[in-house]
């Protein structure tokens, strides 16, 4: 570990892809992530990787299949509407089975809504935005020391299970400076012996999701891709539980509403109000064990989201009843309240 | 001719980049053809082992079941932008980009212009068969005026839905590419030209020169609802006076 520095999210990102040995980034310019590319168009070049400014975000994901098909550790960046277009591409590579490291640092929506952070982007990266059966993992870093080592943590997930994963912040994160202790580099290798480079010496490879015939290809795809993520279930998982073992009440946030939720937890704790955080960390897979867990006696359940509540259901589908659950969210780049939050669970006990 | 007995000599031979598959392609298909000029140029500059070809979402779906080299997908429309991905983490490769109208004209045309313009150093291979072929024959980018499609049932109207697009003509306002050629392969003269420019535009990547672009203009007799006879008629009679066969640009 370096000593600590101060930078921007969206700064640490590029600097930890590159100590993450990715070469290659293709982008579009979108706010609120527009340092990314600023970043690694000026970074790129000294270690002679390859930046390249596609003419959409369609072009991008696409120019993202090539270098990922060809064997190289790639990334592509985006805020909420880019993304949206890279979905088509997402699905693709994760039927061709080809690892990638997209980030989306959401903005309100829908549509062109505003530039601010926003959190309306779970559905999309935990449901699948894109066609088929297919799943990206997400993490979900809240601070910009997680940026970066969550983004080294992303290259190898993507090259262990040969899947796309997305990093999910939001514009406050990403445009927010702290200070950061750049990580090592993980060192993980992995093989790719079905990456394309000229058929020398070797038997011609092909990269592709197509399966004309459904019963023994296909399907048997599909099969595989769930096999996958079962394991990715199994391994890959993360939360963080902060102050749940004693707590009364449990509030459950990711990214930039767990920094708020925690705000809010100091005020309550101070005041002598037992109230543990649950915070994800991958998205999906979704912590469903961990958050049972710590859900176990609680007399009351708060998520909070910057979104109308998507996470909340992923939230009830893990409690499934066992949990009497509460929702708080602000939306279009408004910041949950903190007050609001402490209002809200010194009235549970009422 | 020698008398009996004698040892004949091959004079024609499948290329050693062709697999040796059945075609799932129609009779009188210019697809068949356009991948034979391709393997042969692949063999005659030794480059199989050299190339990565990127089949499009068309007709030409499973090109890399036939062209013998790595083989890689893109959606439908992007296969200059994943040819652009391959070919900047290899750049000692070729990376062919193979692609039909709908493909390269409408759904991809933003892809297929900025990678010319980029100068990528790529091969991109257009096969102008004025229909959509695979998804049963409507109207493509190319399909001709007044001609009949399955979207254009009272034959293509240009004050409805514009002109047939000339892709050399447009390519050739950007200052990159390298070289620029319309053939067609609806006769034996024009499939030696074709081939010609075909191996120049491989050549050119391989010895690092930048954008190549060769037009074929090609049959679809299933879709165009003719046999192979009049499919050629079509291209030599109605589309070749509109989309002048001839080089563009070659530096
Ligand atoms: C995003 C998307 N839209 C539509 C399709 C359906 N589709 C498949 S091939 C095709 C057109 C193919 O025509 P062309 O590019 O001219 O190639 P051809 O089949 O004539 O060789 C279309 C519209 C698709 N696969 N993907
Ligand atoms: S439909 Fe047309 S383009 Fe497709 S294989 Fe048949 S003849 Fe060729």
């Amino acid at each position: 570990m370096s000593d600590k520095i101060l930078m921007k999210g969206n700064e640490v990102l590029g600097e930890a892809a590159i100590i993450a040995g990715c070469r290659y980034y293709f982008g579009y310019p979108i706010t609120p992530q527009n340092e990314v590319p600023a970043y690694m168009a000026r970074r790129l070049p000294q270690v002679d990787g390859t930046f390249l400014q596609a003419e959409s975000e369609i072009a991008a994901i696409n120019m993202v299949f090539g270098a990922s098909a060809a064997g190289a550790r790639v990334m592509t960046s985006s805020s909420s509407p880019g993304i949206s277009l890279k979905q088509e591409g997402i699905s693709y590579l994760s039927g061709a089975r080809l690892p990638a490291v997209v980030v989306n640092m959401m903005r309100g929506g829908p549509g062109l809504g505003n530039i601010a952070g926003a959190q309306g982007d779970y559905y999309q990266a935990t449901r699948g935005g894109g066609n088929g059966d297919y799943r990206t993992v997400a993490l979900a870093p809240a601070t910009v020391q997680e940026i970066a080592d969550l983004t080294i943590k992303s290259f190898d997930i993507a090259d262990k299970y040969r899947v796309v994963v997305m990093l999910m912040g939001d514009g406050f994160l990403g445009q927010m400076a702290e200070g950061v202790s750049l990580p090592e580099p993980s060192n993980q290798k992995f093989d790719k012996p079905w990456a394309l480079s000229g058929a020398e010496g070797r038997e011609p490879n092909i990269v592709a999701s197509l399966r004309l015939n459904p019963e023994d290809a296909l399907e048997k795809l599909n099969d595989e891709l769930q096999a996958t993520y079962t394991q990715i279930e199994e391994n890959e998982t993360m939360s963080e539980s902060y102050m749940t073992d004693d707590a009364d009440y449990l509030l459950v946030a990711y990214g930039m509403s767990s920094r708020i939720c925690r705000s809010a937890l100091r005020a309550l704790r101070k005041e002598g109000v037992k109230v543990g955080l649950f915070r994800p960390i991958t998205l999906w897979p979704f912590p469903e064990k961990e958050l049972q867990k710590a859900a176990e006696g609680k007399q009351k359940v708060l998520t909070v989201e910057m979104s109308a509540g998507q996470m909340l259901e992923d939230v009830k589908l893990s409690l499934n009843g066992t949990a009497d659950i509460d929702f708080y969210g602000r939306t279009a780049g408004m910041l949950p309240d903190i007050d609001e939050i402490v209002r809200r669970v010194k009235n549970y006990g009422k | 001719m020698e008398s009996k007995g004698a040892q004949f000599e091959y004079i024609y031979e499948k290329p050693e980049s062709l697999r040796e598959v059945k075609t799932h392609y129609c009779p009188g298909c210019g697809h068949g053809i356009v991948h034979k000029l391709i393997a042969e140029s692949m063999d005659e500059l030794e480059i199989q082992d050299k190339t990565i070809l990127v089949a499009p979402v068309g007709c030409s779906v499973l090109a890399y079941n036939y062209i013998d080299a790595d083989g890689c997908e893109a959606a439908h429309g992007r296969a200059p932008a994943v040819a652009t991905g391959l070919k900047r983490v290899h750049p000692d490769k070729v990376v062919i980009s193979y692609q039909g109208d709908g493909d390269l004209l409408a759904i991809g045309t933003a892809e297929t212009i900025h990678a010319a313009n980029r100068g990528e150093n790529i091969t991109v291979i257009f096969v102008n068969n004025a229909i959509y072929g695979m998804t049963g024959g409507q109207m493509a980018p190319t399909t001709m005026d007044k001609q009949v499609t399955k979207t254009t049932p009272y034959g293509r109207d240009t004050s409805d839905v514009g002109f047939p697009i000339r892709a050399c003509e447009m390519l050739a306002t950007l200052e990159r590419p390298v070289f620029i050629e319309r053939t067609s392969v609806h006769d034996v003269k024009n499939i030696r030209k074709a081939k010609k420019a075909i191996k120049k535009a491989l050549q050119n990547q391989a010895e690092g020169k930048g954008y190549s672009f060769v037009e074929v203009l090609s049959m679809c007799p299933t879709n165009w609802g003719v046999d192979s006879q009049t499919a050629v008629a079509f291209v030599k009679d109605t589309m070749a006076p509109y989309y002048p066969l001839g080089n563009f640009r070659d530096r």
